[in-house]
């Protein structure tokens, strides 16, 4: 469904992303780990080309996507994407938040937008905001509206960038819980996280990315139980001790 | 200032009201068209071609650059004169107030578009909208709300700088301070009379702004 091939992207002779080969198949979820500065981010962002790149081809169903003809606003209708810090828009409702794409970018009537919200907003759980302002939710509410909003436009694939990263540990919860039931729909997801609970109950492939490579590439019960390269063991001891760790206090 | 005339003022009063009128139609006039095209050179200014952006720029510069009285003599005997074969007093005041608010209103509402965080329009754009749409439907109405205050500060600038006008012949306010100091030699007279009537504009409009500011929301 999705295919990278030797994706290199620099900002200002800083070379990010070093030459990533990537394919992902429909309905898998794929989620990309590592250390900050290891490009995962940027190799999101470069998928639905918020980022543009330096060199290498994305191909999305086959159609090369760097190709400069290729409409970048149809491909983005594809690609859901889900960012830390939400971007919900904070001038319009919840409603209107994920009424206005559906609305103005396929001009599908307000009836049909309407009620694609409100079937959205009750797979999230959020029903009872509907008429609400962004600014008068919490942060782990924001982001499952983030998510309807993209999930209105029908995406074939929901790009995910550390969505809980910038969540209050008690709201973590609730976006995971939304997100598993989506890959349990069979939705095609790419996910950016620290959430090492989330990549090995919900990833199908977990990816360990660090200095612009990706460094192994397994599936979770592999990849977190015998790690072959020597950065992805180190980068795991330290990253689930803290979490054990944090784990540990709270359960004290 | 013993002898202070009340008798002329009372006289000129009709004068006055018609002055105080076109000085706030001029204003107004100034500060819509001002607005539309400031909002056209900012986002020509925002343009990522770097040769057009440029000469968006460049507008700005001259027209911050250069006194208003001079872009009124230009556009009075110079340019409208040449367009339309004529010199029109109140045709080239409200071009040259409009061009000149322009360019200040186009940093204003550029500087509102910038302090709209990238994440909006990242996202905006993530959903498929393309730059337009985002603009229209996400960026701009949000900064609009942070424009506002900036283009009624504008507002009032436009009803202290049209007074220039009365140099092309254009019968606003000043205009007529300085005929009925022409005709009597009272300074006093003519001069406090017109300041006044401006602090009461002035202060009149920015009572209005800060009312209507109020009641726009700033979410």
């Amino acid at each position: 469904m999705i295919k990278v091939t030797d994706l290199k992207k620099a900002f200002d002779g800083n070379v990010i992303l070093k030459g990533i080969n990537l394919d992902i198949n429909a309905q898998e979820v794929v989620v990309l780990i590592g250390p900050s500065g290891a490009g995962k981010s940027t190799f999101l962002r470069c998928l639905n080309q918020l980022e543009t790149i330096n060199s290498g081809h994305i191909f999305i169903n086959g159609e090369d996507i760097t190709n400069p003809k290729v409409d970048i606003n149809k491909i983005r209708q594809k690609l859901g994407m889900v960012f830390q810090d939400f971007n919900l828009f904070p001038h319009m409702t919840v409603l209107e938040n994920i009424m206005i794409s559906p609305m103005k970018v396929k001009h599908e009537s307000h009836k049909t937008a309407y009620e694609t919200a409100i079937q959205l907003l009750n797979k999230v759980g959020l029903l009872n905001k509907a008429t609400a302002y962004p600014d008068d939710l919490s942060g782990g509410q924001k982001q499952r509206i983030a998510i309807a909003r993209a999930l209105a436009m029908k995406p074939s694939v929901m790009l995910f960038d550390e969505p809980t990263s910038a969540l209050d540990p008690e709201m973590v919860g609730e976006v995971l819980a939304v997100m598993q039931n989506l890959a349990r729909e069979g939705m095609t997801m790419i996910v950016v996280t620290h959430e090492m609970g989330f990549a090995r109950e919900v990833g199908n492939r977990i990816i360990f990315m660090d200095r612009g490579y990706i460094v192994e590439e397994n599936s979770p019960q592999n990849l977190f139980s015998h790690p072959q390269k020597e950065r992805t063991k180190a980068f795991l001891s330290k990253i689930l001790s803290s979490q054990n760790n944090t784990l540990n206090t709270l359960q004290l | 200032m013993i002898d202070f005339r009340f008798d002329i003022i009372t006289e000129y009063s009709h004068f006055f009201l018609m002055g105080t009128l076109l000085t706030i139609g001029l204003s107004l006039a100034s500060v819509f068209l001002g607005s539309l095209l400031g909002l056209f050179i900012a986002i020509g200014e925002l343009l990522e071609n770097k040769v057009l952006a440029f000469i968006f720029k460049a507008y700005v510069g001259f027209f911050r650059g250069t006194p208003l009285f001079v872009q009124i003599l230009i556009i009075y005997f110079g340019v409208i004169p040449a367009l339309f074969g004529e010199a029109n007093g109140i045709v080239s005041a409200i071009t040259a107030l409009s061009l000149n608010a322009g360019a200040y209103i186009a940093e204003t509402i550029r500087a509102g578009i910038q302090s709209i965080s990238r994440g909006q329009a990242e996202a905006s754009r993530s959903l498929g909208m393309n730059k337009f749409q985002s603009m229209r439907y996400i960026i701009l109405p949000q900064a609009i709300r942070r424009i506002l205050p900036a283009l009624g500060n504008e507002f009032i600038s436009l009803i202290k700088d049209s007074s220039l006008a009365s140099t092309i012949a254009t019968p606003e306010l000043m205009y007529w301070a300085q005929s009925m100091n022409a005709q009597y030699y009272r300074v006093w007279e003519s001069y406090i009379s017109v300041a006044l009537i401006y602090l009461i504009l002035t202060l009149t409009a920015n009572f209005i702004l800060k009312h209507f500011e109020k009641k726009v929301p700033v979410k």
